[in-house]
C-alpha cells in the first residue's frame, strides 16, 4: 500500500481567519489566535508536491494587505481533493482519439488529464517553494501559457471561492474577502431593497444552511 | 437480446418534451406509454443540497456525461470535424427532466413573422437575401399557434407584463410582440438595482424596456393540470441547477407529480436509446441498450423520438431512416437547417455594488426595438434582430471573481490582480443579446466519420460556421449595448463581438441548437409535416427544437412546449382515432 502523504499547515494560517469585514473596506485581516500545526492526509499530491503547489497558489492569489491569500485559504487542499477525485482524472470529459491540433476556438484538445498535467508541471517546478517571492514569480511568469498554469490559475481562484466542503476557502477566508453570503435560501424580502449598497452578512456555508453534511462530486464513488 | 412485450406508444426522451407527450397521451386515452430515458431518477429532495456553484455550475455535474458520448463540430466542410471535449458553447442535459431541470426559464414567445420567415424576408428584402439563406416557413400561422402558447404559458406559470392585448399596445410590456389572447398567468419578478438602471437608461434612450417573461414563479400559483408551485426565492441558484423548492418549471414537478398517478405509464432509467426499429416503411419500436449493457426491443405501435435536438437527427441517421441531407445538392432532409444562436454581451463596470449574487435565472429587464424585423432600416444588410436585456440570474463568487477593466492590470494573476479584482469586484453587470440566427444551405448535421461514442456509434458532426450577416447584427446589437452602457455611468463597458468572427467551442453562448428534423410545408425540405409527424412513416413522430427551421431570437423553450402541445393534440384527437398521414 503507498505510505500516506500529509501537508503540514500552521493552524494559525488554515482556517483561522474569521476576522469579518463589513465595510469591503481593505483592511489586514487579523488571524484568530490558535497555535500549533495541522496534519493534512494528501489524497493525490507527495508532500513535496503539495508544498510547491502551495507556494505557487500563493504567488498567484497571495496574503497581503487586501486580505487572506491561497494559503490562508488551504487552496494546495482543495486541488489535491480535486485531483484525486473524478475531474482529475477526467472521468467527465470525451477522451478517444485520435488527438489532433485544433485552434484555440476548440479550447484544450490534448490527451493528458489534469492529474497528469499536474505531476509533468509540477516536476518542472522542483525548487519552487524555496525561491524568493520574486524569484518565484519570474518562473510562474516563464510558464504563464501553459496548460498547467492555466489550471492552476483557475484552480486557485476556485479554492479561494467554492463551498468548504470542497476543501479550500477555509474558515470561508474567500467569501468574507468578497463579501459573499454563501448559498442562502432566499433573498425575496432583500432583492428589491439594498440598490446599490453592500448587503453582506457573515458567510455560511452549505452543510451550515442545509444543517445537514454535504459532500462533493470529487467524493464520488466509482 | 432481449424482445419486450409490445405497448402502444415509447418515446426516446424523459426530458420537457417526451414527459409532456406522456403526460398528454397517458392522461387523455387509455393507451400505454413507455418513456425511456439515459439518464438516472431525479427528483426535488436531490436539489435540497445542490446549490454548489463548483460541481454544478463550474463542473456541470448536471449534463450530458461527455466521456460518453459528445458531439463534433467543424467550420466548413472543407475542414475535418474536432470533438466537443468539454463543455463550452452549449450544455445539453440528462437524466429525468433533461435540460428541462436547469434551464434559466426564460419564457419569450417567437414573433409572428417568424412562423412564416421564408416568405416575410422574400415579400421585404427580395433578392437582398443573400442566396445561400434556407430558412423555412413553418407550415402554420403565429395566429393558430397561439392558443398553444397561452396553454404553455399556463402550465409553466409565466410571469411577466402583456405589452399587446388583442392588437392593443401596452406600454411597460413588450410592445414589439405578436397580439396576446390573455395577460401573462403571473406577474413580472421583483427588479433588481442593476434592472432599474437598465430600464432608466433605455426609458430615457427612447427604448421600450419590459421584465423578460420568466417560468421561475413570481408568486404562489396553481396551473390547470392542479400543480402548486410555491413563488421564487432569489437565491440565485437557477441556471445549471435544479430548483430546490420547485419554484422553476420542471418536467419533475410539472409533469412527473401527474404521470406517476397514471397505470398506463411506465419510465425506465438508465436505458439508452440506439436505433429507430422499422421496416417496409414502418416504425417498430426502439432498440436501446440498459445500464448493464444488455440490447432490448421495445416494440410500439407508435414511436416518437424526443431526445435533445442534436440526438434527433442522430437517431434517424443511425437508423437509416430517410435521406441525410446534402449540402453539395440541395437534395435530402435529415440533418438540414442546423443553427444555433447569435449571442453577444457586454461587461460594464459600474460605480455602486449590485448585490449580483441575488437573482433568479429569468429576472431581467429587456427591450425589443431591435429585435425580429423592428429597427432594421438603419442598418442595411441585416435581415432580423435580436433582444437586448440585462439579466439578474445570480453570479456565484468564483464566475464573479476577476472581471476587471480592460488594460488595467498586466497580468491575471498575483498581487496587482488580486487588489483590481477586489476593487471592481459586484461592481459589474452585463447587457446580453439573443438575436435570431437565419438557417443557411452549408450548416447542418451528420455523422462523424472518425469519432464514436462509448458504445462505438458515429457522433453527430456539426457543420456550421458565422457569415457577414451573423456579424452585422453582433455588431448592431453591441453597438446599443455600448450606448446603453453610457447611459448607465459605466465606467468601461467590454463588448465580445470577436466571438462571431468564427464559431467558438470554447465560449457559452446558449443551449439553443435548433434544425436537423425540421417541420415544414413540403417532403422534399423537410423530416415531418407540421404536426411533427414523419412524411414518410406516419407512426414516427418526432418533436423539440429539431424541428425548428430556423432560431428565433427569443429562448425556445416555450414555443418548444407550445409545438409539443399541438403535436399531442394532433396526436390524441386525430391520429389515435384515425391512424396515417395527416392532412
Amino acid at each position: 500500500m503507498k505510505r500516506r502523504e500529509f501537508i503540514t499547515l500552521p493552524a494559525a494560517s488554515l482556517g483561522g481567519v474569521l476576522l469579518y469585514t463589513l465595510t469591503g473596506e481593505s483592511e489586514k485581516l487579523r488571524a484568530q489566535a490558535s497555535s500549533g500545526e495541522i496534519k493534512v492526509a494528501l489524497r493525490f499530491f507527495t508532500a513535496a508536491e503539495a508544498r510547491v503547489v502551495e507556494a505557487a497558489a500563493e504567488r498567484i492569489f497571495p496574503s497581503d494587505a487586501s486580505g487572506p491569500g491561497a494559503t490562508e485559504a488551504g487552496v494546495v487542499i482543495y486541488i489535491d481533493r480535486q485531483l484525486a477525485g473524478p475531474y482529475g482524472r477526467d472521468k467527465y470529459r470525451y477522451t478517444k482519439a485520435p488527438f489532433v491540433q485544433a485552434g484555440p476556438e476548440y479550447g484544450y484538445q490534448g490527451k493528458e488529464n489534469p492529474r497528469e498535467i499536474y505531476r509533468a508541471g509540477v516536476a518542472g517546478l522542483a525548487d519552487f517553494a524555496e525561491l524568493k517571492p520574486a524569484g518565484q514569480d519570474q518562473k510562474l511568469r516563464s510558464i504563464q501559457s501553459s496548460n498547467f498554469f492555466k489550471l492552476l490559475r483557475q484552480h486557485t481562484l476556485e479554492g479561494m471561492f467554492s463551498d468548504p466542503m470542497h476543501g479550500g476557502n477555509a474558515g470561508m477566508a474567500g467569501w468574507q474577502l468578497i463579501g459573499y453570503p454563501g448559498p442562502l435560501m432566499s433573498y425575496r424580502e432583500e432583492i428589491d431593497k439594498n440598490y446599490g449598497e453592500e448587503f453582506r452578512r457573515k458567510p455560511m456555508s452549505l452543510a451550515q444552511i442545509t444543517g445537514r453534511a454535504v459532500t462533493g462530486w470529487e467524493d464520488e464513488k466509482d | 437480446m432481449q424482445q419486450l412485450k409490445p405497448v402502444d406508444v415509447v418515446i426516446a426522451g424523459g426530458g420537457f418534451v417526451g414527459l409532456t407527450l406522456a403526460k398528454e397521451i397517458a392522461s387523455r386515452t387509455p393507451l400505454s406509454v413507455v418513456v425511456l430515458e439515459r439518464g438516472k431518477p431525479r427528483k426535488l429532495a436531490d436539489y435540497a443540497t445542490g446549490m454548489d456553484e463548483l460541481d454544478y455550475s463550474v463542473r456541470y455535474r448536471m449534463m450530458q456525461n461527455l466521456s460518453e458520448e459528445t458531439a463534433t463540430h467543424r467550420h466548413s466542410m472543407r475542414d475535418s470535424a474536432v470533438p466537443i471535449r468539454q463543455y463550452g458553447s452549449f450544455n445539453p442535459g440528462t437524466g429525468v427532466g433533461g435540460a428541462g431541470e436547469h434551464w434559466a426559464g426564460i419564457s419569450y414567445r417567437f414573433y409572428p413573422e417568424q412562423f412564416r420567415l421564408a416568405s416575410f424576408l422574400r415579400e421585404k428584402f427580395g433578392t437582398k437575401v443573400p442566396e445561400n439563406v434556407a430558412v423555412q416557413d413553418w407550415g402554420f400561422s403565429y395566429q393558430e399557434f397561439e392558443p398553444y402558447y397561452w396553454r404553455a404559458e399556463q402550465m409553466i406559470g409565466v410571469g411577466g407584463k402583456a405589452g399587446n392585448l388583442e392588437g392593443k399596445q401596452i406600454d411597460g410590456g413588450n410592445v414589439f410582440e405578436g397580439p396576446r389572447s390573455h395577460e401573462y398567468p403571473n406577474p413580472p419578478h421583483k427588479r433588481t438595482y442593476a434592472t432599474t438602471l437598465f430600464e432608466k437608461a433605455v426609458r430615457d434612450l427612447g427604448y421600450h424596456p419590459y421584465p423578460v417573461p420568466t417560468a421561475t414563479l413570481s408568486r404562489n400559483y396553481t396551473n390547470p393540470d392542479g400543480i402548486a408551485r410555491s413563488g421564487c426565492q432569489y437565491c440565485g441558484y437557477c441556471v445549471r441547477y435544479g430548483c430546490m423548492i420547485g419554484a422553476k418549471a420542471q418536467p419533475t414537478n410539472l409533469l412527473m407529480p401527474l404521470l406517476q398517478k397514471r397505470k398506463n405509464f411506465t419510465l425506465r432509467t438508465g436505458c439508452s436509446v440506439r436505433r429507430v426499429l422499422h421496416r417496409d416503411g414502418k416504425a417498430e419500436g426502439l432498440s436501446y441498450l440498459d445500464t448493464s449493457g444488455e440490447e432490448i426491443h421495445q416494440p410500439a405501435s407508435i414511436v416518437i423520438l424526443a431526445s435533445w435536438t442534436l440526438n434527433n437527427s442522430r437517431l434517424l441517421l443511425l437508423s437509416k431512416l430517410g435521406e441525410p441531407y446534402d449540402p453539395a445538392t440541395g437534395k435530402g432532409t435529415v440533418g438540414r437547417n442546423l443553427t444555433h444562436q447569435v449571442s453577444q454581451s457586454t461587461r460594464m463596470f459600474l460605480d455602486k455594488p449590485m448585490n449580483s449574487f441575488m437573482g433568479a435565472g429569468g429576472l431581467g429587464t429587456g427591450i425589443s426595438d431591435l429585435d425580429g424585423k423592428e429597427g432594421l432600416d438603419a442598418y442595411p444588410g441585416v435581415l432580423r434582430g435580436g433582444n437586448i436585456r440585462l439579466m439578474s440570474t445570480g453570479e456565484g463568487p468564483i464566475a464573479s471573481f476577476g472581471a476587471i477593466p480592460p488594460g488595467e492590470v498586466e497580468q491575471e494573476w498575483g498581487a496587482e490582480f488580486k487588489k483590481a479584482a477586489l476593487r471592481w469586484h459586484d461592481r459589474t453587470a452585463s447587457i446580453s443579446t439573443e438575436a435570431e440566427h437565419l438557417a443557411y444551405r452549408q450548416n447542418f448535421l451528420d455523422l462523424d466519420p472518425a469519432y464514436t461514442d462509448k458504445y462505438g456509434d458515429p457522433l453527430t458532426r456539426m457543420t456550421l460556421d458565422w457569415t457577414e450577416h451573423e456579424r452585422a447584427q453582433g455588431a448592431m446589437l453591441t453597438g446599443v449595448h455600448q450606448k446603453i452602457a453610457k447611459a448607465m455611468g459605466a465606467r468601461a463597458a467590454t463588448s465580445n463581438s470577436r466571438q462571431l468572427e468564427r464559431y467558438t467551442v470554447t465560449s457559452y453562448q446558449s443551449t439553443h441548437v435548433n434544425g436537423g428534423a425540421i417541420m415544414g410545408a413540403s417532403p422534399e425540405r423537410s423530416v415531418v409535416n407540421p404536426w411533427l409527424q414523419h412524411w414518410q412513416m406516419p407512426n414516427l413522430w418526432i418533436a423539440g427544437a429539431s424541428a425548428f427551421p430556423q432560431n428565433g431570437s427569443g429562448n425556445p423553450t416555450l414555443t418548444i412546449l407550445a409545438l409539443t402541445l399541438r403535436c399531442a393534440d394532433a396526436l390524441v384527437d386525430r391520429y389515435i382515432k384515425k391512424p396515417g398521414a395527416l392532412a
